[in-house]
């Protein structure tokens, strides 16, 4: 049995680590799963230093929290920007199965868990005399150096590996400067440089496109990126509302008659503003990135 | 508090993590979810490694985690490959091998 301290603090960490796996599990966004991993992963860490392990308590947090996620977020940037968890099932009922064999799974676990005879208890003072870190190290350079020597082995082919898979190979040089914009004036679809966000004197935000003469946003102003995501703030509807507020009250000022024009909803025509460009320009330009 | 209640923790934490193999479509967080299942068995050995009372649990947990760092590490390599190749992480939409 152990002491009330550590009861207590099982039971804080157990509801944290808990409670980032589910978050992990049940959050849509990849980048917030990987937080709530990072935080199961700390609670795991004090785990590890409650019970003795404090050389593994400190891996954990180094290796797990401080490598591995930090890999994981870097992906996420890389990779998960445009892509959403499809919510589409591919096979039907594969969801609602899956529950289920989770369940089952976790009750046969803790079934078996519960049916086990684990009064005996010995614990790690003993083991732990010479110091945590000692008692591995004399274990890996005897019992398990083969293992050890292996390990080595493993991670030397997992870096090449990994380099092997994310390398690409050039088969054309990069297009310089110069035929870029040779490539723009024979395409002809965007001469000039883009359009740029903000609308001028009141908003620089790189979410807020640009206005139009007419008074419609001009899409291609704002980033790709941000596009695809819809993350565009129009502002236009409100900037014509408080422009109209603001000849209003200058009527009224100025004892005039409110003006006949009438009132001004918003944009006048909705279009497209972003022009729908060739593949082979897109190319060029994703190879410069 | 009797230190099988680690058990019970890692055990729920294996459970969730296996669900979220199968629930999940997103090849990142489906690592994710293997991640979780292999630090729930961490717990697991570390717990045994105390009632036993001796470190060779711990050893094993060491050598999850270097393993879990290579897995991490080949297994990220490949999604940004196929992302490249592909324009899509999930894991409904690499069928090419399928019949």
């Amino acid at each position: 049995m152990t002491s009330t301290g550590e009861a207590v603090q099982f039971w804080v960490l157990a509801v944290i680590a808990v409670g980032g796996a589910l978050g992990m599990l049940l959050m849509k966004k990849a980048v917030h799963s990987a937080l709530c991993l990072a935080a199961t992963m700390l609670a795991l860490a004090v785990c590890y230093l409650a019970q003795g392990a404090v050389f593994l308590g400190v891996v954990q947090i180094v290796v797990y929290t401080g490598a591995i996620m930090m890999l994981f977020l870097f992906v996420v940037m890389l990779v998960g920007v445009t892509s959403a968890d499809s919510l589409k099932e591919q096979l039907k009922g594969q969801r609602v199965a899956a529950v289920v064999c989770g369940l089952g799974f976790g009750v046969l676990l803790i079934a078996g868990i519960a049916n086990a005879k684990l009064d005996h208890f010995t614990g790690l003072t003993e083991a732990n005399a010479e110091g945590n870190v000692q008692g591995l190290a004399r274990l890996i350079f005897t019992k398990y150096v083969w293992a050890f020597e292996v390990t080595g082995a493993l991670l030397i082919t997992a870096a090449v590996g990994a380099m092997v898979l994310t390398h690409r190979e050039r088969v054309r040089a990069a297009a310089t400067q110069r035929e870029l914009a040779a490539q723009r004036v024979r395409d002809n679809i965007q001469v000039p440089p883009m359009p740029a966000p903000g609308v001028y004197a009141r908003h620089n935000a790189v979410d807020i496109p640009g206005l139009l003469p007419d008074g419609t946003i001009a899409e291609d102003s704002v980033m790709g990126t941000l596009r695809e995501r819809g993350q565009i703030r129009d502002v236009s509807r409100q900037m014509l509302e408080r422009m109209a507020e603001l000849e209003e009250s200058t009527a009224d000022r100025l004892g005039r008659p409110s003006s006949a024009r009438p009132p001004v909803t918003g944009p006048r025509r909705e279009l497209e503003t972003v022009p729908t460009k060739p593949a082979p320009a897109t190319d060029v330009k994703e190879e410069t990135e | 508090m009797n230190p099988v209640n680690y058990l019970y923790l890692a055990a729920l934490l294996f459970t969730i993590g296996a669900s979220g193999v199968l629930v999940r479509r997103n090849a990142i967080v489906l690592f994710m979810c293997v991640e979780l299942m292999l630090n729930a068995s961490n717990l697991a050995l570390v717990t045994f490694s105390r009632l036993h009372g001796n470190l060779d649990g711990q050893i094993i947990a060491f050598f999850t985690m270097v393993v879990a760092a290579a897995e991490v590490v080949v297994g990220l390599a490949i999604i940004v490959s196929i992302f490249r190749t592909r324009h899509s992480a999930s894991v409904d939409d690499s069928n090419l091998m399928k019949l």
